[in-house]
């Protein structure tokens, strides 16, 4: 899975373009399956991108069966044979994952790179990092620890 | 691809739009950005004119391969005859703006003629409309990208506008984007305020094709890790450029109460660790930039609670700090909002406000020349605030301080202030002491723009390199390790020169380049990004030739509109009279020497293959394809 540390996410916008140039070739944000959602008078960024649900609201509401859970990969995956492009994915997803591409006309989501995401190669931060999914909550778990020095003395507990 | 990317040439007199292709011929010239900009003016500004007349030019552009993958694309340039010196007026800013822009279908835009009332542009996926821009006018350069995003009912559009400063025409405003990015110097936002240019709004979902996108990829990865592998990229990533200041600072290489003091005593009051306890909040970067050298800041406590912004530099340590001697880090960060705001040149105000407290020391101008401000240095950072508005509006003494520092001295009609005054070509000094530094003395007293540092600073030249190290890295010697001799520094300027120019062609940031690591992306990284993604194919023996053609372009443009040659390639007074003060041992009592210092610029001229007296010569332009310039005029 595609783990997001928000607090390390400097708002660059990399992930965007080098997502749209590995799946189109080109760079476009508005073509790519990342974006970094900003306010950016406020100083707060947040990559957002499928979420890859176990229980995907958007297989659920694909009335053509075009959605799939693929378990290999642990991602949901389109079958463009036999999307008919309603769109209804790109509504019921809670996240704003599904996205739909204006040139291409298809609704577009994640698909982890096969396996290299272009996305985390790129952060230099490492905000995006891709990890086993079962693994993930040791990450999170490693990430808070590091920042518990910090958090103890803030809050006076030791 | 990038190479489809339009021009539009918006003729604000008479309300009207017309688009072209840029052909492939000029961008092999030029690459893009400052490069074709420069081609723009030298073709499109009426010689002689007035630069606050309709028949200045402005240019706004995005680089070669802005919005693309290459890492750090996000530089924007802006380009007019400068109000401020008669010459090149460039600037250039980071951010959002230029890859949206190339989103939108267009890598330049000119602005000719002047409207009759307040205007803004508004470019979106191929579209460029000319919008009513009166209920904006006196907003101040946040409000203004606010109202413009609210009225056009998206929150991803970027612009780029002027503030108040501009629409009262101070010589020095700027133009800005985002939060915090500002093309500052050289008053290129006093020329968007002379033709009634608001802003310009961009928004685009349009493809730039990377002609070959996995070779794309694999160059951006080869040329982030190469960045990343520098020390420097870690320092610019925690720091951001206020790295520089402590070591700078206890060297003597700053400049404090205008030109009297090169080291801060107090100067603990005003680190960067002081900054990163109480005031910093986190780091941002550009578009597709791997460094991420901005702060973002808040004020938690006191009367200024609440405050907040991105930055501060370096520059705002000391353009709103140490040269006006306010060492409080309170004040530097109000005042650089305040700037922001207002969107003016903090560098010119500094220099000339300092200026204006010397001179009040030394008694050759009183409460009268003022109009009742007492400018005791002392009271300088109650009077920040004060002055900085006073500036934006022109109000009482801001006016004239308003004006830049020819002008400034002129209505002043003061002979003996004259030498206090720091500037080259009409430009402001920024904040540093080049006194013991021969390199960047000659980069200065050369630099196209007037007084500055990033037309051609060789910033490394002060780490003690091994020569064999700067011999490779400046192509040829003989080198000297020593920043205060002056063997070698012509050969260091030129370099670098071409390297900033060509680095503001393409779009990309001088931090990734020879500018503060030997070991950063250059010449090779460049040709490499370039093929993969347009297929234009260039040694980077040919990518030096065009940061040569653009640099004797803005030579010629500056002979052409103000006469500048050799004896305005020059040093003020004070560098050559008054022995540096403090600092290091190494630098205390250096001061520059004519002699030598007159050879080593018969150096630089030579090296460029220009005449003794500072002119391309006729051999030089022909090398470069500059003899039929200007070639055009549209």
């Amino acid at each position: 899975m595609l783990l997001i540390d928000q607090e390390k996410c400097t708002g660059c916008r990399t992930c965007e373009v080098v997502c749209s140039a590995i799946h189109e070739g080109a760079s476009n944000p508005a073509r790519s399956r990342i974006h970094v959602v900003k306010w950016e008078w406020d100083g707060f960024m947040m990559p957002f991108s499928c979420q890859q649900c176990q229980d995907a609201p958007c297989v659920v509401a694909c009335p053509f069966k075009a959605l799939s859970r693929d378990e290999e990969f642990g991602r949901v995956v389109h079958n463009y044979d036999r999307c008919i492009g309603c769109r209804l994915c790109v509504t019921v997803c809670p996240f704003g994952g599904m996205g739909y591409d204006s040139v291409s006309k298809k609704v577009i989501n994640c698909d982890f790179c096969d396996g290299n995401p272009a996305c985390a190669r790129f952060c230099s931060t490492q905000a995006i990092k891709f990890v086993d999914a079962s693994k993930a909550n040791m990450e999170k778990k490693r990430i808070v620890a590091e920042s518990l020095p910090e958090r103890m003395k803030k809050f006076k507990i030791c | 691809m990038p190479l489809t990317r339009k021009i539009a040439y918006v003729d604000l007199s008479a309300g009207r739009v017309d688009r072209a292709l840029i052909p492939e011929r000029l961008r092999r010239l030029y690459l893009g950005g400052r490069g074709i900009d420069m081609h723009l003016l030298y073709n499109h500004v009426k010689p002689g004119c007035d630069p606050l007349s309709p028949e200045n030019v402005v240019t706004v552009s995005a680089g070669l391969l802005g919005g693309t993958v290459a890492p750090a694309a996000a530089r924007c340039h802006s380009g007019a005859k400068s109000p401020l010196t008669n010459g090149v007026g460039s600037c250039n800013m980071g951010g959002f703006f230029a890859p949206e822009l190339t989103f939108a279908g267009f890598h330049h835009l000119l602005f000719k003629g002047k409207s009759e009332m307040p205007v803004y542009l508004w470019v979106h996926d191929g579209e460029v409309e000319i919008r009513d821009a009166r209920h904006l006018w006196g907003q101040d350069s946040f409000e203004t990208q606010k109202l413009i995003r609210q009225e056009l009912g998206d929150e991803e559009i970027k612009v780029m506008c002027v503030g108040p400063a501009a629409e009262n025409l101070v010589r020095y405003a700027n133009v800005r984007t985002g939060l915090k990015n500002t093309g500052g110097r050289s008053g290129v936002g006093c020329v968007w305020g002379s033709k009634n240019l608001k802003a310009i709004a961009v928004r685009g979902t349009m493809d730039v094709k990377n002609l070959y996108p996995r070779e794309a990829l694999d160059s951006a990865e080869k040329w982030q890790k190469k960045m990343m592998n520098t020390k420097v990229a870690q320092a610019l990533g925690y720091d951001g450029t206020m790295f520089i200041w402590n070591v700078t600072n206890t060297t003597g290489l700053l400049r404090y109460r205008n030109f009297q003091y090169n080291k801060l005593e107090d100067w603990e009051s005003l680190t960067i660790e002081r900054f990163h306890e109480k005031y910093h909040v986190g780091v941002t970067g550009c578009f597709g930039c791997p460094v991420h050298c901005r702060h973002q800041w808040q004020i938690k406590d006191g009367p200024l609670a609440g405050l907040s912004g991105e930055g501060p530099e370096y520059n705002t340590q000391m353009c709103l700090g140490g040269i006006l001697n306010i060492t409080n880090w309170e004040s530097v960060l109000h005042g650089s909002h305040l700037v922001d705001k207002y969107g003016f040149d903090m560098a010119e105000f500094s220099n000339i406000t300092a200026w204006a407290f010397e001179l009040y020391e030394r008694g050759i101008i009183d409460e009268k020349d003022t109009g009742g401000l007492k400018l005791e240095w002392a009271n300088s950072d109650q009077l920040l605030p004060v002055l900085l508005e006073m500036v934006a509006y022109r109000k009482g003494f801001g006016d004239l301080l308003a004006e830049g520092p020819i002008r400034a001295l002129k209505r002043l009609g003061k002979p003996e202030a004259e030498y206090y005054l720091l500037h080259i070509k009409g430009l402001g000094n920024m904040l540093s002491d080049e006194r013991a530094t021969p390199a960047l003395a000659l980069g200065i007293a050369t630099s196209t723009r007037g007084c500055d540092h990033l037309r051609s600073r060789p910033a490394i030249d002060l780490y003690h390199l091994p020569e064999k190290v700067l011999e490779e890295v400046f192509d040829g010697g003989p080198m000297s390790s020593d920043f205060r001799s002056f063997v070698g520094k012509a050969r260091e300027v030129w370099m670098m020169e071409r390297v900033f120019a060509t680095v503001d062609s393409i779009g990309t940031c001088k931090f990734q380049t020879i500018f503060f690591s030997p070991h950063a992306p250059g010449w090779k990284e460049w040709s490499e990004m370039i093929y993969s993604v347009t297929g234009m194919k260039f040694t980077p023996e040919e990518l030096k030739d065009v940061g040569e053609r653009i640099y004797t372009l803005e030579r010629m443009f500056n002979y052409r509109e103000a006469g500048y040659d050799r004896k305005d390639d020059r040093l003020p007074e004070r560098y050559f009279a008054e022995a540096v003060p403090g600092g290091l041992p190494v630098v205390k009592g250096t001061r520059m020497d004519r002699k030598k210092w007159n050879k080593m610029l018969d150096e630089y001229y030579e090296l460029h293959g220009w005449d003794n007296n500072g002119l391309p010569t006729e051999e030089a332009l022909r090398k470069l394809g500059l003899e039929k310039e200007p070639s055009h005029v549209l």
